[in-house]
């Protein structure tokens, strides 16, 4: 519409405009692709073969495996949580419900040192669990149950705050439009709910599964930092940075680097795909 | 339904692989809980002794090494971290998990030597050509002068570094311990910032170029110079320094449990073998076994050491009144800021 293109807030003249973009990408150059760049280019400093090596390395593999691991485990179990708390937010009317709202809040205003620490508090050996589970030889902190635990803590609100907005805006007449027709709590919630926030849940799930895989704060609390065994990926590039081994400490960073720019391509990809879909679900 | 049941099947075997894996890893191991520069050292040793294990039991034995600084290593046992073994900084953090009781009081009196294999000291680590003209402790405290190390509360190394600098200025002001305070609260007014471990610290200096000097451990000195060219940096070795004792201990409480006392007793007491100190020569620290020391004696700076029980009166009553919270390393950290 030629209307639009004279209106005002594009009146602004050329040297303005292009000052701006201009900024915002040297910006962007600056702070997110030069460092990119600078990751890459360390890790291959020796050649393709010792970047090779620094990733077929027993301690790196055993990292890898970890975080894979953690994020296998944490990942489902903040999808469910979040989808069942969205739900619960999104559908019902109770008291207390800003109170669970804030609660689910809560991992991202605690500073992931502090996550970590509470579950020293509760399982370490001096904590309020701790003398018991040893008893019956249960180790919880400084193994995988505890990272596992710590990452849970710190991705909890990823998928539940990408779906409570949107179901709350999707409303909850289509679900008893279903159960007036007949439809069982279960086939409302697999044929009418599920399709309804199906993007919206996977692009919660990617969010979650990058923080999960790049967290260091909590973990590094309860990792207790033994190689090849408690050492994910983010502690991992730690440990060798601090053995003077840059090229494998910015090889294994290179792989988390990879990570993240596979979920923003899928995350990319989402909403160029289905972007007009997820535009309708929401506005339904 | 039969992808159903495949996938179970799967899952089964997956599980019982892990269970095997899990039944094999169990045979013999052993956890190293250490401090920061001791990487390359028990990289070394770790393979000397499962080697000399193998042959002498036939057990494959694995040695899990975590690093980190030595009061938070201490920290973390007593937490729950399932150390057979821990070879700290110092006395004093082994002394704490001996108080969460997890360890017998008498752990020093175990072993020979304070139940210290090797010993090692600080010295300066400057850069090339010396631009700041760095030769003992009192260039420390010149104004302009950036002097790099870690935090004492969490650190060993930064412990005796500042032990050290307090026993020179104790030397210098004829045992005047409001002279050393001053001296050592000086000193840390030219600290730019505190990393939690003594490798974090040569990283900031070595890698990151910060500072005029670094306080380090003597071996984290030389294997600095080894891993960035002698070109780069030098060694200064002041007037007086501190006898740093690493202690080493076998944690009662996990070994019982576990069942692993005699690898974990049998790993400490290599430590004083020939072959033990050798590869603790090589990596720097110096060694107790008389004819290694003299062996390896031109690779050591010969320096007058004071040690923590003749001037200090032993680490319980020095962590108390510096290390504390409210000690002199607060007050003077405070007051310098």
């Amino acid at each position: 519409m030629p209307a639009n293109r004279s209106g005002v807030a594009l009146s602004d003249p050329a040297w303005m405009r292009w000052l701006l973009i201009g900024t915002a990408l040297a910006f962007l150059a600056l702070f997110l692709l030069l460092p990119l760049v600078a990751v890459f280019a360390e890790a291959l400093r020796r050649g393709f073969g010792a970047y090779w090596a620094a990733l077929v390395e027993e301690d790196a593999v055993a990292a890898i495996k970890l975080t894979l691991i953690v994020a296998a485990i944490a990942v489902p179990a903040n999808l469910v949580f979040g989808v069942a708390a969205s739900w619960c937010v999104a559908k019902f009317d109770f008291r207390g419900k800003n109170l669970l709202i804030t609660l689910i809040d809560l991992p991202f205003s605690v500073s992931p040192v502090i996550s970590g620490l509470i579950y020293v508090l509760l399982f370490g050996l001096n904590g309020l669990m701790g003398p018991f589970l040893k008893a019956q030889g249960i180790q919880i902190i400084f193994a995988v149950p505890g990272l596992v635990l710590a990452t849970i803590f710190v991705t909890f609100p990823f998928v539940a705050r990408e779906l409570i907005p949107l179901m709350q805006e999707q409303g909850s007449e289509e679900e008893e439009a279903a159960l007036v027709l007949g439809a069982s709590g279960w086939q409302t919630f697999w044929r009418v709910t599920l399709p309804n926030i199906k993007w919206g849940l996977l692009y919660g799930v990617l969010l979650c599964n990058a923080r999960a895989m790049g967290e260091f704060g909590a973990v590094s609390v309860v990792s207790g930092h033994v190689r090849g065994y408690t050492n994910t990926m983010p502690l991992h590039v730690e440990i060798l940075y601090n053995e003077y081994n840059f090229v494998a400490a910015f090889a294994v960073a290179s792989v988390l680097a990879m990570l993240a720019l596979v979920t923003l391509v899928a995350k990319t990809v989402l909403e160029w795909r289905f972007g007009a879909e997820l535009a309708a679900t929401r506005h339904k | 339904m039969s992808f159903r049941r495949r996938l179970s099947l799967l899952a089964a075997g997956l599980t019982l692989a892990w269970l095997g894996v899990a039944a094999a890893d169990a045979q013999d191991n052993l956890l190293n809980v250490s401090y920061d520069p001791t990487r390359e050292l028990y990289v070394d040793f770790n393979k000397a002794f499962a080697k000399k294990w193998q042959a002498e039991t036939g057990h494959t034995l694995t040695v899990k090494q975590s690093h980190g600084g030595s009061g938070k290593q201490a920290r973390s046992v007593i937490d729950g971290l399932d150390a057979d073994v821990v070879t700290l900084a110092l006395g004093y953090d082994i002394d704490a998990i001996a108080d969460a009781g997890q360890l017998a009081k008498n752990w020093q009196s175990r072993l020979p030597n304070n139940s210290a294999p090797y010993t090692s000291t600080i010295v300066f680590l400057v850069r090339k050509g010396n631009p700041k003209a760095i030769k003992d402790w009192n260039d420390l405290v010149k104004p302009g002068v950036s002097v790099i190390t870690p935090n004492p509360k969490t650190s060993g190394g930064a412990r005796w570094n500042y032990l050290a600098a307090w026993a020179y200025a104790l030397e210098k002001n004829g045992n005047d311990e409001a002279k050393a305070k001053e001296f050592v609260g000086q000193l840390f007014k030219n600290v730019p910032v505190l990393d939690s471990g003594a490798r974090g610290s040569t990283v900031t200096f070595t890698q990151r170029e910060l500072g005029d000097v670094l306080l380090a451990w003597e071996n984290e000195a030389y294997l600095s110079l080894q891993e960035f060219g002698a070109d780069k940096f030098e060694i200064v070795v002041p007037s007086l320094s501190i006898l740093a004792e690493p202690p080493v201990a076998v944690v009662d409480a996990v070994v019982d449990r576990k069942g692993s006392r005699k690898v974990a007793e049998a790993y400490l007491q290599f430590l004083y073998t020939r072959e033990g100190q050798e590869i603790a020569a090589k990596n720097f620290y110096r060694p107790r076994l008389p004819e290694l020391a003299t062996q390896y004696a031109g690779r050591f700076a010969d320096v007058k050491l004071v040690t923590i029980d003749q001037t200090f009166g032993g680490w319980r009553p020095t962590q108390e009144k510096h290390f504390a919270d409210g000690g002199v390393f607060d007050q003077i950290y405070q007051k310098g800021r």
